[in-house]
């Protein structure tokens, strides 16, 4: 077996440990690489930095355990915007994981932000039903929520009270990771009420929401953890998504690396091959 | 009439719901809101049949000593462990529930998703190469938007973010766009032979 070939089928074991050397490694001592923000990113920032304070927008968690360390810390930049510039988020979940992970953003951000609950934020808790449930809020919020996660009636909670339906809310953001998520959102909310439509969502399913971006059907996207990184960048706080890009950048850079030694050695044992046939 | 039925009363809903969608206006407006009222409710019971079948499959595999079945006997005890704490002791911070929910499922559940990135290292050493021009172009694409879409890519070379931008922008979002427009007239074609009792097969479970 030649020197290619070794390279070639080198044990998978290594390829792990070099990434996990790759992950830890920058998370424990951060590199600290400069943060570019996209277009997409700094279009949802814009979104939200117009909207006069006292504005309500609606806030979808839609997204389970398995994608909370990427989406997560999307949900923190954008509540602290929200709550710094005088925002009201009114906070749902069309998936059932989904509230907990609302529970906690606010945790957070209202503990940081000084904020209250009813007059400055509220939580609807989860609904099932997806698009279905959609529709019923272009009605009336309350038709599909007729009490808070907390049990309380709609009508007593100062914040719902001027909120009838999308009429009322300026923007409906999306924490999405699969379906119900931001393509129902954008049929309902956008395309049936006309109502602006943002979100954040995993890297891997970012590059299909591209066409709606460019349609002006969404007003902009977080996509993945580097999304976060963005709009925390934006807000001027770094947390989570920026302390990530570190560990995110070196794991990149291995995996090219390691697609880089693969063809190479694929080349090299292809020229050899060749070259072996043409002596023999 | 035990097949005629149900293709009348998929009609009769189906077409209820798109005039409702279309003519928001009485009778239709309050019509769809009734079905999708019904819906939501009839959608909270289908988590009672997920745990249903969930407990059916793994039993079976259980009595049949599949391959794996001591997973299965796992599975089983988590989810009775979660519904029994969940039911009797409730699900508020401080419950053994919600300790439970943020200390075993949610790491178990993202240490599953980031396995991801180990595998598409050792994938992506083993089986991304350049064999002809298309799979090449999409290599290039790849190792592009992969530098280009993180810090440091930016302090390689301060236009890959560009780059990266332009595959994402344009070629990407001219595929993503092709395949959206299959899959809408996919689902718009399959939806009216439902509807129109073309389509049968959901009736008798082939």
């Amino acid at each position: 077996m030649g020197f290619a070939d070794r390279i070639r089928e080198i044990d998978r074991r290594i390829i792990f440990l070099v990434v996990a050397l790759a992950i830890i490694i920058p998370l424990l001592i951060p590199i600290g690489f400069p943060i570019q923000v996209s277009p997409s990113v700094r279009d949802l920032y814009n979104a939200l930095e117009s909207l006069p304070p006292g504005s309500k927008i609606l806030m979808s968690f839609d997204y389970g355990a398995s994608t909370y360390p990427e989406i997560y810390p999307m949900s923190l930049a954008l509540l602290r915007h929200c709550f710094r510039r005088g925002v009201k988020p009114i906070i749902m979940g069309l998936w059932p994981e989904g509230i907990p992970f609302a529970e906690r953003a606010l945790q957070v951000t209202v503990e940081e932000e000084g904020k209250v609950y009813g007059e400055d934020y509220a939580n609807l808790g989860f609904k099932a039903g997806g698009i279905v449930v959609m529709q019923a809020l272009g009605r009336s919020f309350e038709e599909a929520f007729p009490v808070d996660a907390y049990g309380t009636p709609l009508s007593d909670i100062p914040v719902m009270q001027s909120v009838r339906n999308y009429d009322n809310v300026a923007i409906v953001i999306d924490f999405s990771a699969g379906d119900p998520g931001i393509p129902a959102w954008i049929m309902i909310a956008q395309g049936r009420f006309g109502k602006p439509v943002g979100g954040g969502c995993t890297a891997v399913s970012a590059p299909q929401f591209f066409p709606y971006l460019q349609a002006g059907q969404l007003v902009g996207l977080m996509g993945g953890m580097k999304g976060a990184a963005e709009y925390e960048t934006l807000i001027r706080t770094r947390d989570l998504g920026s302390a990530g890009m570190d560990a995110q950048s070196i794991a990149h850079a291995v995996i090219v690396l390691f697609i880089v030694i693969g063809n190479a050695t694929f080349f090299l044992g292809r020229w050899s091959s060749r070259r072996n046939k043409g002596t023999s | 009439m035990k097949r005629q039925a149900p293709l009348i009363i998929t009609f009769l809903a189906g077409f209820a719901m798109i005039l409702g969608y279309f003519i928001p206006h009485e009778p239709f407006g309050s019509l769809q809101q009734i079905l999708n009222t019904w819906y939501m409710v009839v959608a909270a019971f289908a988590m009672i049949l997920g745990v249903g079948n969930l407990v059916k499959l793994h039993s079976a595999k259980i009595r049949r000593r599949s391959p794996g079945f001591g997973y299965s006997y796992v599975l089983l005890a988590g989810l009775a462990a979660m519904a029994l704490f969940g039911i009797t002791r409730g699900i508020e911070p401080g419950t053994v529930f919600y300790w439970m929910w943020w200390n075993m499922h949610v790491p178990m559940s993202s240490t599953m998703f980031s396995l991801l990135a180990f595998f598409v290292a050792s994938a992506s050493y083993r089986a991304f190469r350049a064999r002809n021009v298309e799979a090449a172009l999409l290599l290039i694409a790849g190792i592009l938007v992969m530098i280009g879409r993180v810090p440091l890519g930016d302090m390689i070379w301060s236009r890959f973010p560009d780059v990266a931008d332009w595959i994402m922008n344009v070629p990407n979002a001219a595929g993503q766009r092709a395949i959206l427009i299959g899959i809408a007239l996919g689902v718009v074609s399959t939806s009216l032979r439902l509807l129109l009792g073309i389509e049968r097969t959901y009736l008798t479970g082939d």
